[in-house]
């Protein structure tokens, strides 16, 4: 879970002209993302987003995903994987996660979290050249995913799971989609066999695709 | 008549989506978009033909008794390096609503996570 990582980047960073601002994107009621922000205790703001408002601005397809944002209120870095990798994907294999991939899913990470510290201490230049602009596709899927959660909230659940599925269909590279949709057929299946088959069945495709930023798999 | 939803909740097709049917066009804010007559006559009890008519995003569900009003590619900012961040405003567990504007002058870190 990432919120205690941001904390202590937050606490890091706490001289600094900063703020991390946390978003859940669980579209159930607030007791859904309630134990998690209650036990990580942030001092950032963390903010409930069931509509996918946010996901939405700034196409954000999975998590841990971020944004980063400059003092005049610019993109700097858009959505991105927010430093995590695919090594966690052996987690289920006999043994787990090998300790030379568990080693350099951390190192990554840690090298990503310091990117954020140069970029705030240093005002080194970490534009990124990712355009995460919607598309007229991106555009429909959100109707439908938006939609589906809206009816979700009203015990449609039928009628919910179409919206979602079709969201799903239109923009398969959204694991927010097909996690959160999961979820709300059944508590669990967002981190089921579903999950772990359609994991698999990326083959040599990335599940996180890594941020193009220099130096984070050295 | 159809439900309408829409990013801004249920209800009108202003209620729903933010945008009105005025004389110059259907608008929002200082944006109006031109709706030919024809259309115009028809959009006053359907909304999803307006949609429709304008190639924005339309969800419906099975019986078309409700529909989803979305947000166009057009009226959506750029996500590039140098773009403006979109404003937008959520509440914390607390109820206390937040905006992005109102950190303006610092660098923001902006993350996603979810408990599945």
């Amino acid at each position: 879970m990432d919120l205690p990582v941001w904390q202590a980047l937050s606490d890091d960073l706490a001289e600094e002209a900063f703020v991390v601002i946390a978003v859940s994107f669980d579209t159930r009621a607030p007791e859904a993302s309630r134990p998690w922000i209650e036990g990580a205790n942030p001092t950032y703001p963390c903010l409930l987003d069931p509509e996918h408002e946010v996901a939405d601005l700034y196409n954000m397809v999975n998590v841990p995903n971020a944004v980063w944002i400059d003092e005049e209120g610019r993109i700097v870095r858009p959505a991105e994987t927010a430093g995590t990798g695919d090594e966690f994907r052996s987690m289920v294999a006999p043994g787990g996660i090998p300790a030379d991939d568990l080693q350099r899913m951390m190192r990554r990470r840690q090298r990503y979290v310091d990117a954020v510290k140069d970029w705030v201490r240093n005002g080194v230049d970490v534009r990124s050249a990712t355009d995460a602009t919607h598309t007229a596709d991106d555009a429909q899927a959100f109707a439908h995913f938006r939609f589906g959660t809206w009816l979700a909230r009203q015990g449609r659940d039928e009628e919910a799971h179409a919206q979602l599925a079709e969201a799903r269909r239109l923009k398969p590279e959204s694991w927010a989609f097909r996690r959160q949709s999961w979820e709300l057929e059944e508590i669990g299946k967002a981190g089921g066999p579903d999950f772990w088959a359609a994991v698999e069945a990326l083959g040599d495709a990335d599940y996180y695709p890594p941020p193009q930023l220099a130096g984070l798999d050295d | 008549m159809a439900t309408l939803v829409g990013p801004r909740g249920a209800g009108s097709l202003t209620d729903a989506t933010g945008w009105e049917l005025k004389p110059e066009g259907l608008c929002r804010d200082d944006v109006c978009v031109p709706v030919p007559d024809d259309v115009r006559a028809a959009a006053t009890d359907d909304a999803v033909a307006l949609w429709r008519h304008l190639g924005w995003p339309v969800a419906t569900t099975g019986d078309a008794a409700d529909a989803y009003l979305g947000e166009p590619v057009s009226a959506r900012a750029a996500a590039r390096a140098g773009e403006p961040a979109p404003d937008f405003a959520l509440r914390d567990l607390a109820g206390v609503e937040h905006r992005l504007r109102d950190h303006r002058g610092k660098k923001v870190f902006l993350a996603s996570w979810a408990p599945w």
